[in-house]
């Protein structure tokens, strides 16, 4: 069963087109890697499909449900969770409490009920000893795990990952790839931005690559690393 | 408050110091509702004023401490829920307790067509904006010839005698209707002031609260999570449009002489009460109540000096601004960490132990 299909979105500032004529779909429990040059219009490809920017054609479907016109909070109640780029913490709230805003609005519960999954959560992406400390004086790296967890926190059906193993050492991606497994693992579908290619194809099973907003080749990993387009465009190699 | 999960995880939100001084303003608001006891009619005026102060202090450090929504227009909403009071006693021969229910509707009333055009403006835009609006409002008031147009009117006194409770407040003091509304009104303004700072604990601790600090930090990612940034802000701009209103309509009763340049004015009920919160404090329910203390014993210390006094406290606020960003409060909140309305909620237990954290 599909959970997210694009079909012809296209999306331009001024003459600048970010985003041409994008179709794909993705299957329930699926994961998908998007990779490309950077401004190829990834992160625009997630506001997109967040609805923090809104498509000037084409069509939008999440869950069966036709979304293209939809608020950013709209979808997120429909089970899209995102993480940002740079990270958007709330820096006068506790590590803590930035989750429990995401567990109680994200999925629409009292307080109470998202107590327990919350520092679960914190626990799991490791950010359990900071919970209590103000989530402004946490380092970059602290702030990404805190991305992924206030993401994990809105119980998505599908989770946007946007470069979050970018700057980690060896030990703290194999960390980071075991907690996306997991989640992963429990029937989230995934689509990630990454750089970091051996930790993307250690999660997906399909890669996307993006260049000038357009899509310029999706498959299995092993034949969208071997393609010669990919190589001379985002690998920058001769072929 | 403790929520506790399956794991054993737990949330507590009160300290001690908060415990211990629930007690202790308990007993001060006991106190104070015993003090037309023991304290000249004066006195009670002041103690009025301090009231009034605070209501309208707590009510603007709530939208702008923490709805983010810098407004210098909220004389529209003292001077419409005043002039609301002043229509239903007048034109309509109800009862100024009624009127001042009234002042308090009407403010909300006007808060949908004002906030319709407000909430389209951001930041500096959204102050300027607010204080158009009440600009507007203050002229079409002084239009309003049945209530005495730009000269205004006076309650008639027969509707201060007769009002509910002032015969009986009368008989208890062997005092002057005058003194009995005055008394009337300080009850009045006391249970406004509790139940506006509790209104406002409440609803901070609360899960409004959370989404609403959440909007204030940063609101693209408070979206993407969930939560409904404008009807949060519009909620809070109305509930404090409300209580602004009804606070209003109260000043106006002890008064019982309006005119538009009073009840607009932009000093009296907006400049005042900036300083009070950016003194005292923005973003913690202390601070406007230490910001009232200090405008209180700067106005009776410098009574006497005419407009130095204005000179005065506009160093004052800048001297403060400059030094203790946080207000008087934040700068001792920062030295010793005690809080007296907490809201953070500190998670604890667990299998591996978080640590207390360094929570301000």
């Amino acid at each position: 069963m599909t959970i997210l299909a694009l079909k012809n979105v296209s999306k331009s500032y001024g003459a600048l087109k970010v985003t041409q004529d994008v179709s794909f779909t993705l299957e329930k429990g699926e994961a998908l890697g998007v990779i490309g040059p950077n401004g190829a219009g990834k992160s625009t490809l997630f506001n997109l499909i967040t609805g923090n920017v809104l498509v000037d054609a084409g069509q939008i479907e999440f869950d069966g449900r036709d979304v293209t016109r939809e608020n950013p909070m709209a979808r997120c109640l429909a089970g899209v969770g995102r993480t940002f780029q740079i990270p958007q913490p709330f820096d006068k709230l506790t590590v803590f409490e930035n989750l429990v805003v995401a567990g109680a609005f994200g999925s629409s519960a009292s307080e109470s009920d998202v107590t327990g999954r919350c520092a679960d959560i914190l626990e799991q992406t490791g950010l359990g000893p900071r919970a209590n400390d103000l989530a402004g004086g946490l380092s970059l790296l602290q702030r990404k795990r805190l991305e992924l967890a206030r993401a994990l926190a809105t119980q998505p059906k599908l989770l946007l990952l946007d470069e979050i193993a970018g700057g980690l050492t060896e030990g703290e991606c194999v960390q980071l790839v075991d907690t996306v497994k997991s989640v992963h693992a429990t029937g989230v579908s995934i689509v990630w931005i990454e750089h970091v290619l051996h930790a993307l194809t250690s999660v997906v099973t399909r890669l996307l690559v993006l260049d000038f907003g357009k899509v310029i080749g999706i498959g299995e990993p092993d034949e969208i690393m071997n393609s010669k387009a990919v190589r001379e465009i985002y690998l920058g190699i001769d072929v | 408050m403790s929520l506790v999960s399956s794991n054993q995880w737990a949330v507590e939100t009160r300290t001690r110091a908060s415990s211990m001084f629930f007690v202790i303003a308990a007993v001060a608001v006991l106190i104070a509702f015993a003090a037309p006891f023991f304290l000249s009619r004066s006195g009670i005026q002041d103690l009025f004023f301090i009231l009034t102060m605070l209501v309208l202090a707590q009510c603007w450090n709530l939208l702008a401490g923490y709805a983010g929504l810098v407004s210098v227009g909220q004389q529209a909403f003292v001077g419409f829920g005043a002039y609301a009071m002043f229509a239903t006693v007048i034109l309509l021969g109800l009862d100024p307790l009624v009127g001042v229910l009234a002042g308090g509707l009407m403010g909300a009333l006007l808060a949908i067509p004002t906030g319709f055009f407000a909430f389209r403006l951001q930041g500096a835009y959204f102050a300027i904006g607010t204080w158009v609006i009440a600009e507007v409002v203050r002229l079409s008031m002084a239009q309003w010839k049945a209530l005495g147009g730009g000269t205004g009117t006076s309650l008639p006194t027969t509707a201060t005698r007769d009002m509910v409770g002032v015969k009986l407040v009368q008989d208890i003091f062997g005092v002057r209707s005058a003194q009995a509304v005055d008394i009337l009104c300080y009850w009045l303004a006391l249970i406004l002031a509790v139940a506006s700072v509790v209104f406002i604990y409440r609803l901070l601790r609360s899960r409004q609260g959370l989404g609403l600090a959440a909007v204030r930090d940063n609101t693209v990612a408070a979206r993407a999570v969930g939560v409904d940034a404008l009807r949060i802000k519009a909620a809070v701009y109305i509930i404090v449009a409300f209580i602004t209103g009804l606070v209003g309509a109260l000043i106006y009763v002890q008064k019982a002489r309006i005119s538009p340049d009073a009840a607009f004015a932009v000093t009296d009920w907006t400049a005042y009460v900036i300083f009070i919160v950016v003194i005292g404090g923005i973003g913690a329910i202390e601070g406007p109540i230490v910001g009232v203390l200090v405008l209180y014993l700067l106005q009776t210390l410098l009574a006497d000096y005419g407009s130095w006094y204005l000179l005065a406290l506009g160093l004052i606020g800048i001297a403060v601004m400059l030094f203790a960003p946080r207000g008087l409060w934040g700068l001792f909140t920062e030295r010793t960490g005690i809080q007296l309305f907490p809201v953070r909620r500190i998670l604890t237990g667990g299998t591996n132990k978080t640590n207390g954290g360094t929570n301000v």
